[in-house]
């Protein structure tokens, strides 16, 4: 067990020298900074057209949105989803609740659940890609493959480390985003109340079950399952960094699945089967949000049950092929 | 330390490597005792680091069986391995990491590596200073005895060297020879590969010679090498006066052009468009070159040099020559 540990400790020295943690974190104070920026002029032009009285906005919002029902030239499932929106607005301004209150902590939901399908797992795949590829390309695996430490371990101690930095990665996503943008809005809004548990029957939205939770509840739920998308984005990059010589190659198929995923999800998708792939069923937040399913009959158990299928099955993947195969090149 | 059957530390028995439906390694058997060093001596492309990747479980060999101090490779990697340190192909380390980081995170793997240990494999194979430097600073000479000093690490019985002098220069080269055989000295038995005869001839005591993922023979290297007729290199005028007169003679034969593109570095480098390259007898010299003399022929010089692989293997296979 104490050797195990010593190989995790390898693999997150390795990890850090390699710069690419700093480089996530980079990246995370370059963007945060200048999307606080983009929201605060947004919502300067917002004070300056309804002045102080947030429900004149909100209540403008309903009327846009009703508006652009009657229109014929509104495609039928963006219809579906503005009356959701709209009986949304209706219930925050029926419980007195601003839900574009500007804040540290409501920009950090915000861009949490902008970045949980695309921008966090891009930052998970500079950590995962490479993780075995990299040691194959500069030829380092036949040193660590010759040590007398079984196969299956060398690649569970990968794996660990990786966990980690997973975790780490979400974060330190959230800490940087509250502490940058926190600096712009105030550093308040923890027990603003956030509504969940909208549940959507055809194009009317089942307001039963909404309750009202405080907003760190709200972002610990968020935190939680953005972990979880993370947690299976990297299990399956490291499938197939484990499968794929080059760590490019190994990028380049991973960013291509996610991007292919956001594309599909936009399509509103009739082809239902489409529910069964991976990259659909990573916004897990929007459910929490109460935003409709891209594709009919996907619910939060749904992704969650089949995130965790891809995500075993590529676990077993890996570890199949790299305890078996030849160390050829 | 434990005792093993005889003092053979590396057992090799009956190895195939099939991939595909072609055999790429035949059937290769071969012991390297405690002390000694042992060459694996073949051109490239001959299988020799296909071979040693079986060796230390790299590649899963489709039959036969590789054991190290009495364990199997196969079936016990963790107690096998624990004997062996190796450097296959180039020594590749952590670019990323100093010396002494890639040192470090190679001890972690295993038992019985204190700091103390890692600062003597450093100071063994003279990194000095640089030790503590990134790797990708340095040179290919110092990325090797870094890549013998992690395989020295755990206080290995058996060391695993894949052509250890490429790339290193004349005085590396002499240098790693030297230290090979302190090695040894101090009982390490060592395995060395190498698709240069001189090479094999200089450093090892037994050798195994393989072309074509076939093993041609196993013996001492004085038993399999002085066996093999040596080159000599006329360099005498007129040109083809000498010609005429080496043709007198059955057992010497003229090297042509293509057979001489063979000879290694060093006997190349003295050949001119005079040179005639033959397999003389050793005690034909000397009358040969008194006949030369007696037939007015100036002899400019007469150079014996080591035969090279490829003549080698046209004796053993007689005339098969290389796959």
């Amino acid at each position: 067990m104490k050797r195990f540990w010593a190989m995790v400790q390898n693999e997150v020295v390795k990890i850090v020298k390699k710069k690419r943690f700093y480089i996530v974190l980079l990246i995370l104070a370059v963007l945060v900074p200048i999307f606080s920026y983009a929201q605060m002029k947004q919502s300067l032009e917002r004070r300056e057209s309804y002045g102080s009285d947030w429900r004149l906005e909100v209540q403008q919002a309903i009327i846009d949105n009703q508006n652009s029902l009657s229109s014929d030239r509104v495609p039928q499932e963006w219809k579906v989803y503005r009356q959701i929106y709209i009986q949304q607005m209706q219930y925050y301004l029926d419980h007195d609740v601003n839900p574009n209150e500007p804040g540290g902590v409501t920009f950090t939901r915000e861009f949490i659940d902008n970045s949980a399908t695309l921008f966090i797992p891009l930052m998970i795949l500079t950590i995962a890609s490479d993780l075995v590829s990299s040691e194959r390309t500069t030829g380092t695996i036949k040193m660590l493959l010759t040590r007398p430490v079984r196969r299956w371990k060398v690649l569970l101690s990968k794996l660990t480390a990786l966990l980690m930095f997973v975790s780490l990665i979400v974060a330190s996503a959230y800490l940087i985003c509250y502490l940058i943008s926190g600096a712009f809005f105030g550093y308040s809004g923890w027990n603003i109340p956030i509504f969940t548990g909208f549940v959507l029957n055809g194009s009317d939205v089942d307001l039963t079950y909404v309750q009202a939770t405080p907003q760190w509840q709200y972002l610990l739920m968020q935190a939680g399952l953005v972990w979880f998308v993370g947690v299976v984005v990297a299990l399956l990059a490291f499938m197939v960094s484990v499968l794929v010589r080059s760590t490019a190659a190994s990028i380049v198929v991973m960013m291509a699945a996610l991007i292919s995923g956001s594309i599909l999800t936009n399509m509103a998708s009739a082809w239902t089967s489409a529910k069964y792939l991976f990259m659909v069923n990573l916004g897990l937040t929007e459910y929490l949000a109460g935003n409709p399913a891209p594709i009919k009959g996907m619910t939060l158990g749904f992704s969650i049950g089949t995130l965790a299928v891809w995500a075993a099955v590529s676990v077993i993947i890996s570890f199949g092929v790299f305890t078996k195969r030849d160390v050829l090149t | 330390m434990q005792q093993t059957d005889g003092d053979s530390v590396l057992r090799v028995r009956g190895l195939n490597k099939r991939i595909g439906r072609k055999t790429i390694i035949h059937s290769i058997s071969f012991d390297v005792r405690a002390g000694e060093i042992f060459g694996f001596l073949g051109p490239n492309g001959a299988g020799k680091t296909t071979t040693i990747r079986m060796l230390v479980g790299l590649i899963r060999p489709t039959s036969g069986s590789v054991e190290i101090c009495g364990r199997d490779v196969q079936k016990q990697p963790e107690e096998a391995l624990k004997y062996v340190g190796s450097i296959v192909e180039n020594p590749e380390m952590y670019p990323f990491l100093t010396g002494w980081e890639n040192l470090t995170h190679f001890a972690r793997m295993q038992d019985g590596i204190d700091e103390k240990r890692i600062r003597e494999v450093a100071e063994l194979v003279h990194l000095g200073g640089r030790i503590h430097e990134k790797v990708r600073t340095y040179s290919l000479g110092m990325r090797q005895r870094l890549g013998i000093a992690q395989a020295l690490l755990a206080r290995p019985r058996l060391l695993i060297l894949d052509e250890p002098t490429n790339g290193l220069d004349p005085k590396g080269i002499k240098e790693m020879r030297s230290f090979i055989r302190e090695l040894a000295a101090g009982g390490l038995a060592v395995f060395v590969s190498s698709h240069l005869l001189s090479e094999i001839q200089l450093l090892c005591d037994r050798v195994a010679i393989i072309g074509g993922g076939k093993e041609l023979a196993v013996g001492s290297v004085e038993e399999l090498m002085g066996a093999g007729k040596g080159m000599v290199i006329w360099d005498a005028e007129p040109r083809t006066k000498a010609l005429a007169l080496l043709g007198r003679y059955a057992d010497i034969a003229v090297i042509d052009a293509v057979g001489a593109a063979a000879l290694e570095d060093a006997a190349a480098a003295l050949l001119n468009e005079r040179s005639i390259v033959t397999e003389t007898p050793e005690e034909r010299v000397a009358e040969v070159l008194d006949r030369m003399v007696r037939e007015g022929i100036a002899v400019r010089g007469v150079h014996r040099v080591a035969p090279t692989l490829e003549r080698l293997f046209l004796q053993m296979t007689e005339g098969e020559g290389i796959e």
